[in-house]
């Protein structure tokens, strides 16, 4: 390689914990910046859902319409897909209506996408934040009591028992989570609902939330002990060992800010990838929100539907990075400061 | 002096989760494997013996169709292997192939590539699995290309990452230089030294590939009827799990087997290359200790120093030893003057920092000091002093590469935490008091420095912050350990002024440690040299200067330091 | 070797790195000459532009104006194929002896691929490796051996005979013996001045310690935020500084009178 193309300034190590952003020194560069990364995920989220139809192999409209549609079933399906006109029409159609928030017809249901999405969000956003809301009350206490438990290979069956049930119960997938929780709370001790219930919602949200939870529970308090046993290595925590602050004094205002920093941005990912373990544990209750609604949608074929709620789950999951990104501006200044480190 | 920070290359270091889960996934899938060549026939085949429940024939009893439910589960397993497997390969080998691209490519289009890795990580993999899913259609290699795209960007950003580490260093440079190509730029250089995280991300993208894969059977869009693997065939046990929830056991418990297995793989390959994990036992002191009779100090020098010493510090018969035994000091003994600096002189391993750690009792985890006298001014070091007791005992300063400090605090916060935690002093006082010292060690704007934060402040500005939160204390010792190593000359030479002030203003006993002969015969008033955490010789400055030393070691200590023939050749 | 008294001549050199108004200059007009058979010592603090230097020298940074010569050629205006032509007339020895090697291969692979960029086979120029261990004071056995298995003198040994089995023209040291023990420094010191006679080194010496840059130079030319504050020989700038900072900077200067 020719040795002109090499990097001005060294390289900026990248990943966890080096999401250091350039220029601007101020909240609102820093917010600008998040805005605008915010705004690219978006766009490739619309694009991306957009290809949904071209790039079905064959004709879209014949596996739209299913296996046994006549000829003129066909044609309404490729009217409705719009798979008549020229791509780049159909794109501006699909953004522009985007932009009135129109998400498209579903044909399976015959309605709007729209009003579908509407209805199904709002119990995705709820087990969703009672999942994580249970996640981070346990994950973050339970990560640093361990890791300053086992501190330099103090309690060595308390750090291996941690170790393998976390490793052990992380490793469970959450649909099987979700059926084992059935097994025990529905069917053999009859205490909860094993499916969604209109009746009382409340109550058949418990074991779902549990089911996407229990295992994201075990990811982050791994990291959390891992992170934390790193900063409890970091010279500013000699120091202040150094002007003897008590372990509590030390814990919270040495040690805590920066786990949260590290942890946060390695929980943002996993927070993420609850949200795509909320597909499956619907489905196991049932429970009528967006990732059952998608199930559905791709097994009906009807992809109005599939592009409209793919969307809003990505942009969903975009909103997460960047409010766990924005926390981390506000836990670590470093993090939106041009400063370094 | 071996390298014992360095990590080993080559060697595997194996730990119980490496033993546990190669053991596991090795016996799960040979079984797998075997089953699905003999099994075949009774896991496919219909037969009378309808839903049979447990029995010796049918240990997980048979389904609606006679089929034995155990060989269903374990040759739909081998069909999840077999794809896991297959989604693995292909997103390990694209992953791996975009992230060294793109750091071998152009900055502008590496710029443009890794924003769009970053885009793509930030969607769940299984919801970029299912938009694949919806593409494709259902079936077994649809399935295969879903996972392992959904899979490619994860590891991409993990190489992308690890190569943008690897390219800072220096052979990387080098190699470039010397006109290496691109190739074998990314074979011998890159791609070695990423082994371990990429080993460990394979078996992390075999354990999410199965869930991934079973999950999108599971909800129907993956492997669909008469096909199955473990994801299908829990689906079809869950609408009767209340009449036979026997059916769930057999897929539940190869799903588990299988991912547990590979997670603890992971996690054991983690665990044997994180060089954190492998330091920790010996902890910072990366030193190699000759073999030596751990002795007291000679009966003659014990006797003579047994007096009561009224001197401020005073360390008698100082080990430091290793969780396993070995020590690293062996039975040091001095005492400091009031209004005095001791300069402790040594190259690494020599153990001077060990002892300086053992007397402000921070000495790292696995590291256990003895002696038969530790005492500073009034509070003895060996008991169980208050934590204000030390406070007022001991301060230290430390070297600065930038991470002394808190990065999360304003400095105002942490200079005042002493005056606050053990002075009751208030906040406004605190500050008061801290802005007066910052100011005595020549600090223009005390103010502004209180406002900043630790890594908005160059090296000495942050060693005077440091020496001011020191003084607070009004310590009877102050230790200051390797205080200019990292500072510039022109710096450094202002931080050495500080401390002798501090010393002629103050009654402070002071413990300077160094490296630098230079700068300790500068300082200090009396100086030790150390060698393999014993004190081989003990000086004045004036002997020093004079260069009148008995030890051949000290001596070619002095004449290893390179001095500045225009002066340095009329020492006096 | 070469016979032209030209060397390395950098001139008029300015450097910025960013853009528009956040840009800052990290070299300004600077010039400095090696000629062949002698050593130029460089010696600044941080921030003084010393390692930018050498990496603009190498093209590892890019030049805003100003010229670099090697033997009256100019380096700036070279094709593809002469560029990597004068990089291998160049050497550099890198600071930090920990990331000068790379952990996952010999040192015979290491100092082959000095010699041989493209195939890097050990076997066909094991000669002159070993020749090249010894000429650093290293048994032929190292060959096969790891960087870890070698001490941090060791290393930056080997990262010295990995520079010079080019025979290069102009060798360019960066610090390499501040992460080093005093005694291990002193025996690198010892052997780079041995070698600085034996193979009559064009070398361009870069450190931030006046003591270890007087120990090896020539010449000297000191450098204060990117600019030359002062060079001329090393006995007259040492004992009759003619600059303000360079006073400062030998008065700073610990263990002296």
């Amino acid at each position: 390689m020719s040795v002109d193309t090499v990097d001005t300034p060294a390289p900026r190590p990248r990943g966890p914990g080096a999401r250091r952003a350039r220029g601007g020194s101020s909240w609102t560069a820093f917010a600008m910046r998040r805005f605008a990364g915010l705004v690219g995920t978006v766009v490739t989220a619309v694009v991306v859902t957009f290809l949904i139809v071209p790039l079905i192999p064959g004709d879209p409209a014949v596996s739209a319409a299913g296996p046994d549609a006549t000829v003129r079933q066909i044609e309404a399906a490729r009217a409705e897909l719009g798979l008549d006109r020229p791509v780049f029409e159909r794109f501006a159609d699909y953004v522009g209506g985007l932009l009135q928030g129109d998400l498209g017809h579903s044909f399976s249901l015959n309605a709007p996408v729209a009003d579908i999405v509407a209805s199904r969000l709002p119990f995705t956003a709820g087990l969703s934040f009672l999942a994580l809301l249970v996640v981070l009350v346990v994950a973050v206490p339970l990560g640093m009591a361990v890791s300053a438990l086992t501190r330099g290979g103090r309690r060595g069956k308390l750090d291996a028992a941690f170790n393998y049930t976390t490793a052990f119960v992380a490793a469970i997938p959450p649909y099987v989570m979700a059926t084992l929780l059935v097994l025990l709370f529905a069917v053999t001790l009859q205490l909860l609902p094993p499916a969604y219930t209109r009746s009382q919602p409340g109550v058949s949200m418990l074991l779902p939330a549990l089911a996407l939870s229990i295992p994201s529970i075990c990811l982050i308090s791994r990291v959390v002990r891992r992170e934390t046993a790193v900063v409890l290595e970091q010279d500013y925590l000699r120091t202040a060992r150094g002007w003897r602050l008590g372990t509590l004094r030390t814990a919270t205002r040495y040690a805590l800010p920066n786990v949260l920093t590290s942890t946060l941005t390695l929980s943002g990912i996993i927070l993420v990838g609850m949200l795509g373990g909320a597909i499956s544990v619907e489905t196991v209750f049932s429970w009528p929100g967006l990732g059952l609604g998608v199930v559905n949608a791709v097994a009906t074929k009807d992809y109005p539907l599939v592009q409209g709620i793919v969307l809003v789950l990505a942009v969903v999951s975009a909103l997460m990075t960047m409010a766990v990104d924005i926390l981390l501006g506000i836990v670590d200044p470093r993090v939106r400061g041009d400063h370094d480190g | 002096m071996a390298d014992q920070a360095a990590v080993r290359p080559g060697r595997l270091r194996w730990n119980p989760p490496l033993v546990v889960g190669t053991v596991l996934l090795a016996l799960t899938g040979v079984t797998v494997v075997i089953a699905s060549l003999t099994l075949r026939g009774t896991a496919e085949g219909l037969s009378a013996d309808t839903a049979q429940p447990v029995s010796a024939a049918h240990w997980l009893g048979t389904d609606d169709f006679g089929r034995d439910l155990l060989a269903r589960a374990l040759v739909g397993a081998q069909a999840s292997l077999v794809m896991a497997l297959a989604a693995t390969a292909i997103s390990m080998i694209a992953g791996v192939l975009i992230g060294t691209a793109i750091w071998t490519a152009p900055r502008r289009l590496r710029e443009v590539a890794l924003r769009i890795v970053e885009i793509t990580v930030s969607y769940p993999e299984l919801l970029i699995a299912v938009v694949i899913a919806a593409i494709l259609g259902a079936g077994r290699w649809q399935l295969v290309v879903a996972v392992a795209l959904a899979n490619i960007p994860a590891t991409a950003r993990l190489t992308a990452n690890l190569s943008g580490a690897i390219h800072q260093r220096d052979f990387v440079t080098t190699a470039r230089l010397t006109g290496v190509p691109r190739r074998a730029l990314i074979s011998r250089h890159l791609l070695p030294n990423m082994a371990e995280p990429l080993l460990i991300q394979l078996a992390a993208s075999f354990s999410t590939g199965l869930v991934a894969m079973s999950a999108l059977s599971f909800v129907g869009l993956g492997v669909q009827t008469p096909d199955y693997d473990l994801g299908r065939l829990l689906a079809d046990g869950l609408p009767s799990i209340y009449s036979r929830p026997l059916e769930v056991v057999g897929p539940t418990l190869l799903i588990l087997l299988l991912s547990i297995g590979a997670m603890l793989v992971g996690d054991g390959l983690a665990a044997a290359a994180d060089p954190r994990l492998a330091r920790r036992p010996a902890g910072r002191a990366a030193v190699t200790t000759r073999p030596r009779s751990a002795e007291p100090v000679p009966e003659s020098q014990q006797s003579e120093q047994q007096s009561e010493s009224s001197a401020p510090v005073v360390v008698r018969d100082l080990v430091v030893r290793r969780a396993d035994g070995t020590s690293l000091v062996h039975g040091l003994s001095f005492e400091i003057n009031r209004g005095e600096i001791l300069g402790v002189v040594g190259e690494s391993g020599s153990g001077k920092s060990l002892t300086a750690l053992s007397m402000a009792r921070l000495l790292p985890d696995g590291l256990t000091a003895e002696a038969s006298a530790l005492r500073t001014g009034e509070t003895d070091l060996l008991g169980r002093p208050s934590r204000r007791e030390l406070a007022d005992a001991v301060a230290m300063i430390y070297q600065d590469p930038g991470t002394t400090f808190n990065p999360a605090l304003r400095l105002g916060a942490q200079l005042t935490e002493v005056l606050r935690v053990h002075r009751g002093k208030s906040t406004v006082e605190a500050r008061t008091i801290i802005t007066d010292l910052l100011a005595g060690v020549h600090i223009t704007d005390p103010e502004r420095l209180m406002r900043s934060r630790p890594y908005e402040l160059s090296g000495g500005m942050r060693q005077r912050a440091m020496i001011a939160a020191a003084l607070a204390a009004e310590p009877a010792l102050l230790i200051a350990d390797e205080p200019t190593t990292a500072l510039d000359v022109t710096v450094a030479a202002g931080i050495l002024r500080e401390l002798a002030r501090i010393r002629d203003e103050t009654d402070t006993a002071t413990l300077f440690i160094s490296h630098d002969l230079g700068v300790v015969e500068e300082l200090c008033d009396r100086v030790l040299v150390m060698k393999d955490g014993v004190i081989v010789e003990e000086l004045s400055r004036e002997a020093l200067r004079a260069g009148d030393v008995s030890s051949p070691y000290t001596r070619m200590l002095l004449e290893s330091v390179p001095r500045l023939s225009g002066h340095g050749a009329v020492r006096r | 070797m070469s016979g032209p008294a030209e060397g390395l001549a950098v001139d008029g050199l300015t450097v910025r790195f960013g853009r528009g108004v956040g840009a800052t200059v990290a070299l300004d007009n600077v010039s400095v000459t090696v000629p062949a058979g002698h050593t130029v010592g460089l010696v600044g603090e941080s921030g003084s532009g010393k390692s930018t230097l050498a990496k603009a020298i190498l093209g590892i940074v890019p030049i805003a104006a100003g010229r670099v010569r090697l033997d009256g050629t100019e380096v700036s205006g070279l094709g593809h194929r002469q560029r990597h032509a004068f990089l291998r007339r160049v050497q550099m020895i890198p600071q930090d002896p920990y990331s000068s090697l790379n952990p996952r291969r010999t040192v015979g692979q290491t100092l082959a691929e000095a010699l041989d960029p493209v195939r890097a086979r050990v076997r066909s120029h094991r000669a002159e490796i070993e020749a090249a261990l010894a000429e650093v004071a290293l048994p032929g056995e190292a060959i096969d051996r790891y960087p870890h298995e070698f001490s941090g003198g060791q290393r930056q040994r080997i990262a010295i005979a990995r520079a010079l089995i080019t025979r290069p023209e102009v060798v360019i040291a960066d610090e390499i013996t501040s992460a080093l023990d005093v005694s291990v420094q002193a025996e690198v010191l010892r052997l780079l001045g041995r070698l600085r006679h034996e193979l009559n080194l064009t070398m361009l010496f870069i450190s931030h310690n006046l003591a270890v840059v007087e120990q090896v130079s020539d010449e000297v030319v000191v450098l204060y935020h990117g600019e030359v504050v002062e060079s001329g020989a090393v006995g007259d700038v040492f004992t009759r500084p003619a600059s303000d900072y360079t006073r400062t900077l030998l008065a700073a200067v610990p263990g002296q009178r």
